[in-house]
């Protein structure tokens, strides 16, 4: 099944609220190695954790079209306005900002922003998904 | 070099990292992460999507580049961006040794800002011989004491 040529400009409703704990914070930066103790902001990375919940909203939202198993992350990109701190609870909201085909790959470019509490923007997060339709 | 006591200048090269990366980090990072997808623990899925093996996950190599930038700012929490272009898999064999990722970087330019000193750092992050990041990139503001060591 094609993409849905409309997608494009469709932005996503926002994620549920993602309680930014010192125990996911440590696991994070436990896992990428990432010298850390309580009370610093979170890894730079560490975004990319509620950015994902909004990137699977779009790659299992079955109007889209889009096969998990056939997409792949092309690029990202994240741009801070501060960083993520413990207590904070964040929402993404994701907007498909292009389409387009090369060599029988759907690229999906797609930026989400991440808000706290207050609905202030703390990251853009931009991910490009390489999608291989019938690959 | 730039290192202590040296102002961060266009031109400078910053010190080179070396991590090591093994399928446990993977395993770990996959938790951490949320990102389950097997190609990053299961060689029979991998290969069947035509990788030669277990690869790490792209946003493992962007969080080990990301370690080098906060050392080079020299404090956590300064970074201001940061990204790159997935190019080439980090392909993770599955022994103790696992494979190692070096993070190199050069000041491409300085921005003073009312909010202090940006320095805007192009990056080679390398496996092997292979660059496996596209055009890796971060902007971090500068500590007082690096924008300006004689105080």
């Amino acid at each position: 099944m094609p993409i849905d040529p409309s997608l494009a400009g469709r932005t996503f409703p926002p994620t549920d609220p993602y309680e930014v704990t010192g125990e996911r914070v440590a696991e994070f930066a436990a896992a990428t190695g990432t010298p850390w103790s309580d009370g610093d902001p979170a890894p730079v990375t560490f975004p990319i954790v509620v950015a994902f919940s909004a990137m699977q909203q779009l790659m299992s939202d079955p109007t889209v079209g889009i096969e998990l198993r056939h997409v792949v992350h092309g690029e990202q990109r994240f741009a801070y306005r501060r960083p993520v701190r413990l207590g904070d609870r964040l929402v993404a909201e994701l907007t498909v900002d292009s389409l387009r085909q090369i060599g029988g790959a759907d690229i999906i470019g797609t930026s989400s922003a991440l808000t706290d509490a207050d609905g202030q923007l703390v990251c853009t997060a931009k991910a490009v998904l390489v999608h291989k339709a019938g690959a | 070099m730039a290192g202590a006591g040296e102002a961060l200048a266009a031109g400078a090269s910053l010190p080179t990292y070396r991590y090591a990366v093994t399928r446990a980090d993977l395993v770990r990072y996959a938790g951490a992460s949320g990102d389950r997808n097997p190609i990053h623990w299961s060689d029979r899925v991998a290969t069947s999507v035509g990788l030669p093996g277990v690869i790490a996950h792209g946003m493992y190599t962007l969080a080990l580049a990301a370690r080098a930038v906060d050392t080079w700012a020299g404090a956590p929490g300064r970074v201001r961006e940061l990204g790159a272009k997935f190019t080439r898999p980090v392909v993770v064999p599955d022994d103790d040794e696992g494979t190692t990722v070096v993070v190199a970087g050069t000041v491409k330019r300085v921005e003073d800002t009312d909010e202090g000193r940006l320095v805007i750092v192009a990056m080679t992050v390398t496996c092997g011989d292979e660059k496996v990041l596209g055009m890796p990139t971060a902007t971090f503001l500068a500590t007082p004491e690096a924008a300006d060591p004689l105080g």
